[in-house]
């Protein structure tokens, strides 16, 4: 059974796991990998409690291209790793955005690059979870900065994943996958679950024959459609056509179904933004300091607002061309050396003033740091 | 003599012919391979409906795009992970993955003999051409010692994995070798170990003429092919040491492996199923 509607005491890793049986996930595949165990561990005790099945894949490879076969198979699917397995993933997220797949990946960022630092919190992965694979292709990620965000986010990720058939990366970190807090489950009425949608008959229909949406409907497996499927460049019969006109089409609907869809897929949380001239703008654990941050500076005086990143790829680029004129200044506050601080320039250009605020990975940013950078810049 | 076209073939309907021709080459073993195999499937009486076929990459990784069934050609070294997880989803279906040597125990090696030690219900067809034939002809891990190919322009310095021993030790329940010569005995051994459950592997040495053969003085299929029947000895149940690939040595092919009663992996992941909820799949 999924969890009965009630509040609950979770980590960050069980709230993802709960999540997903929620959301009607059947499979899972992974690695062992600090910090994400939990969550393998705590699918083994219940996926079979539900009539899933739990395996552990002799690598990360191994893992992600079960759940591409098992989703395939016509099972919500997902797997979760860390750092050095997300990078032995990175070809096979090509393969299912090719292939338009729905699965999702949980990458509970630690601090890289290589083993770096298996039990701190890192947000290096940002850019990597965009461009990881090799070609041009989109993808989801969301970015929780609560336990009770990791819930909600990863019904989220099979929702998106099902409905633009694509892999959705649940970007979360360390501090938040060990963080316990409490977590309200919905009533059934409350829950939205969306289910990918099938072709509407046998007759003339081709695979990869995408509806308005961008999105074409995914034939299940044994009823006899016979369709194809390559991570070759394929036509609408899903047969590899090797022709420069027929990638330009497939590469464009690929990107397109995400690009066209920022509306619907991205969500940002503001806080105190109403009247703000300077902003940070955080996502996942760094979330929590800002806030303290921003409460500080008010007490100072100083008209500070955040902006939370819940979806971090597609990129919000029209939130920020909206948002820039009324600000002055954006701190961009991420445990990188500079990685969505590079998104928010782009959206900008020369509008505001864009500094970045680094952390190198172990450790988040405290409150008074944060608000060391807003005093400095407010004056 | 004018050249004849055949119109049609008895198998066609197993087959996506408008994809026709293929792409492999003149004189190559994959198309006599898939021959048998679907003589295999017609033997087994096994309903193209209930098949999933994965290939990985490499020239024999282009079956699954031929065949008129639902299939998938998956990236290179991961059609068995791929096909776990896709037998999981559809326990009611049969999973062939057809794919070749460098493939599945070259980069895919890891995922091959992890899956063989599982039990997952798979059965794989596994057509070794020696080499790297899809690149240009490169050495790979089931290259015989001594073999010129583009990478081993002096000779393979490396020995070969002997795939039979490898599957049998990593726990495969059907084991069995053929050459694309021997195609009578590969379409039975395919339609037998259709009727078996668990990890079973069919290895077929196939000719490569274009980028093994005619570097290892056998530019044609046909010296390939009479290499396979000069050169191989039918030795079922053959002790699995004596089974490596020699240029210079007999070659044991026949069926080596026959285990019937193990339990798969995915009968024991739906038992689990059974037994923690206390009741049947599908209740
Ligand atoms: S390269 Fe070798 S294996 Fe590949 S199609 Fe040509 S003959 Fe066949």
């Amino acid at each position: 059974m999924s969890l009965e509607p009630g509040t609950y005491f979770f980590s960050g890793n069980e709230a993802v796991a709960e999540a997903a049986l929620l959301a009607g996930c059947r499979f899972f595949a992974g690695y062992p990998i600090t910090p994400t165990s939990e969550l393998a561990e705590r699918m083994a005790r219940r996926l079979p409690q539900v009539g899933g099945v739990f395996i552990q894949m002799e690598d990360e490879i191994g893992s992600i291209m079960a759940i591409i076969g098992a989703s395939w198979g016509g099972l919500k699917a997902m797997t979760a790793t860390s750092g050095p397995g997300f990078s032995l993933m990175q070809e096979s997220i090509g393969f299912a955005a090719m292939t338009e797949t729905p699965i999702v990946v949980c990458n509970v960022q630690r601090a890289g690059p290589s083993t770096g630092m298996p039990t701190y919190v890192g947000q290096g992965d940002v850019m990597q979870a965009k461009w990881g694979s090799h070609g041009p292709y989109e993808i989801i990620a969301l970015s929780p900065s609560s336990v009770q965000e990791c819930f909600d986010m990863t019904i989220r990720a099979f929702n998106l994943s099902e409905k633009y058939r694509v892999p959705v990366i649940l970007l979360m970190d360390e501090r938040l996958s060990h963080l316990y807090e409490k977590v309200r489950v919905p009533s059934k009425n409350e829950l939205i679950i969306i289910n990918r949608k099938k072709p509407r008959e046998k007759k003339g229909f081709l695979p990869y024959k995408a509806d308005d949406d961008l999105v074409p409907p995914m034939p299940p497996v044994g009823e006899g459609y016979h369709f194809h499927v390559t991570g070759l460049t394929h036509d609408e019969r899903g047969y590899p056509h090797m022709d420069p006109e027929v990638q330009e089409s497939l590469i464009r609907r690929l990107n397109d179904k995400i690009r066209k869809h920022v509306d619907d897929i991205v969500e940002i949380d503001t806080f105190m933004m109403d009247d703000a001239d300077i902003a940070i703008v955080a996502f996942g654990s760094v979330v929590r300091p800002s806030i303290r941050a921003i409460k500080l500076s008010r007490e100072r005086n100083i008209r500070a607002g955040l902006i939370a990143l819940k979806t971090i790829w597609p990129f919000p680029d029209k939130f920020f061309e909206d948002i820039s004129s009324r600000i002055n200044t954006f701190i961009v506050a991420e445990i990188n050396y500079g990685q969505v601080v590079r998104e928010v320039k782009r959206a900008i250009g020369d509008k505001a003033k864009v500094l970045l605020l680094p952390k190198m990975g172990g450790a988040l940013h405290t409150p008074e740091e944060l608000l060391d950078i807003l005093m400095r810049e407010a004056k | 003599m004018p050249m004849q076209f055949v119109k049609y073939h008895v198998r066609d309907k197993y087959l996506k012919t408008d994809r026709l021709p293929h792409i492999w080459c003149p004189g190559c073993g994959i198309g006599s391979i898939l021959n048998a195999f679907l003589l295999g499937l017609e033997k087994a009486n096994i309903d193209p409906d209930k098949l999933l076929v994965v290939s990985g990459i490499g020239c024999t990784g282009r079956v699954a795009g031929y065949l008129n069934m639902d299939t998938f050609h998956t990236t290179h070294g991961r059609a068995i992970p791929f096909a776990i997880g896709l037998k999981i989803a559809r326990p009611d279906m049969h999973v062939v993955v057809f794919s070749g040597d460098g493939d599945l125990v070259t980069i895919g090696g890891n995922h091959f003999i992890h899956a063989a030690r599982r039990n997952n219900d798979l059965l794989v067809i596994l057509v070794n051409n020696l080499n790297y034939g899809m690149t240009g002809g490169q050495v790979g891990a089931t290259t015989p010692h001594n073999a010129i190919t583009t990478t081993t322009p002096y000779g393979n310095i490396e020995d070969d994995f002997n795939i039979p021993f490898l599957a049998a030790a990593a726990g495969a329940v059907y084991v069995a070798r053929w050459t694309s010569l021997h195609v009578r005995r590969l379409a039975w051994s395919i339609a037998e170990a259709f009727h078996r459950k668990g990890f079973r592997l069919i290895e077929v040495i196939s000719q490569c003429p274009t980028t093994f053969g005619r570097r290892n003085k056998m530019p044609n299929g046909l010296d390939m092919l009479k290499w396979f029947r000069d050169n191989t000895i039918v030795k079922h149940n053959a002790d699995l040491r004596e089974t490596r690939i020699e240029l210079n040595r007999k070659i044991v092919i026949g069926k080596f492996i026959d285990i019937k009663d193990k339990p798969t992996f995915e009968e024991q992941a739906y038992g689990l199923v059974e037994k923690v909820r206390g009741v049947k799949r599908g209740e």
